[in-house]
């Protein structure tokens, strides 16, 4: 095992900017998300889901794909059916140590976007090695 | 093989909750256990205690509740998302003042966190979602 993978296996990559990730994440779950942060509840349920394996101690890792990716668009508000917004709980992400955040490839580029235009560090996941990475979490959680 | 499920879809509106149903029933018919189901996001309405669909349909709520009676199913509904889709229980009833509860035993409202176990516990979690 090289020292890449050995850091994977513990969890500690961190995401980079651009470019792809070099090993496929590990965790005990992975939620993915595919719905926008407005419009309905499946991505705030989604990321409440996250935030409780975290909090239970499991090592959470997350899958922005479709338009999950606009979760982690910058500057975004509450909205105007005053409902709270998923921007908060991102920024939270951290905290609970959520630190995994991968992004489908395809899901940013069909929508003219980059990794850098998110809010926060992610790690892109080519269409290929999506398979490694569900076989890679005991759990999978799709909303 | 013991299996949990995971249901997202409001029964009726969509096909999640009856084919979550009839796998669930075929899950027990092969021998395999069915320990716990979850009820999450608009799954939660299954356990609506007031559904009255007509008679000629088949009545989800009451062949959960057969589940449990029958195999020692636990139905579980995520308390968060039930709460705000004004799924209560007596218990939640009476704290949040409401004149009256319509989620009753044996569904039971819980967190969150008996969906993470189910998932960590069972052989298989299957998500059902519209």
């Amino acid at each position: 095992m090289n020292e890449t993978e050995s850091a994977i296996d513990k969890g500690e990559v961190e995401g980079k900017v651009e470019g792809k990730v070099e090993g496929i994440a590990k965790g005990d779950l992975l939620v993915i998300l595919r719905h926008s942060p407005h419009g309905s509840s499946w991505l705030r349920e989604g990321l409440d889901a996250a935030l409780v394996a975290a909090a239970f101690g499991q090592q959470v890792s997350l899958l922005f794909a479709g338009d999950g990716v606009l979760a982690l668009m910058p500057h975004q508000q509450a909205g105007a059916l005053g409902q709270k917004g998923t921007h908060g709980v991102i920024d939270m992400l951290a905290m609970y140590d959520i630190e995994t955040l991968l992004v489908d490839a395809h899901a940013l580029t069909s929508r003219g976007l980059s990794a850098e235009d998110l809010m926060l560090p992610v790690s892109v996941v080519e269409g290929d090695a999506l398979p490694k990475l569900l076989d890679r979490h005991p759990l999978v959680l799709n909303f | 093989m013991r299996y949990a499920l995971l249901v997202q879809g409001a029964p009726y509106s969509s096909q999640a909750s009856h084919s979550a149903l009839r796998f669930a029933q075929a899950v027990v018919a092969r021998g395999h256990r069915l320990d716990t189901v979850f009820f999450y996001h608009d799954g939660v309405y299954n356990a609506a205690r007031l559904a009255a669909p007509p008679q000629d349909e088949p009545h989800l709520g009451d062949a959960w509740r057969a589940l449990h009676n029958e195999h020692g199913t636990e139905l579980l509904v995520c308390i968060a998302a039930a709460l705000r889709r004004g799924l209560l229980d007596e218990r939640e009833a009476s704290r949040h003042g409401k004149p009256g509860h319509s989620v009753e035993p044996p569904f039971e409202l819980t967190g969150l966190g008996q969906l993470v176990e189910a998932g960590l516990s069972h052989d298989r979690l299957i998500t059902f979602s519209p």
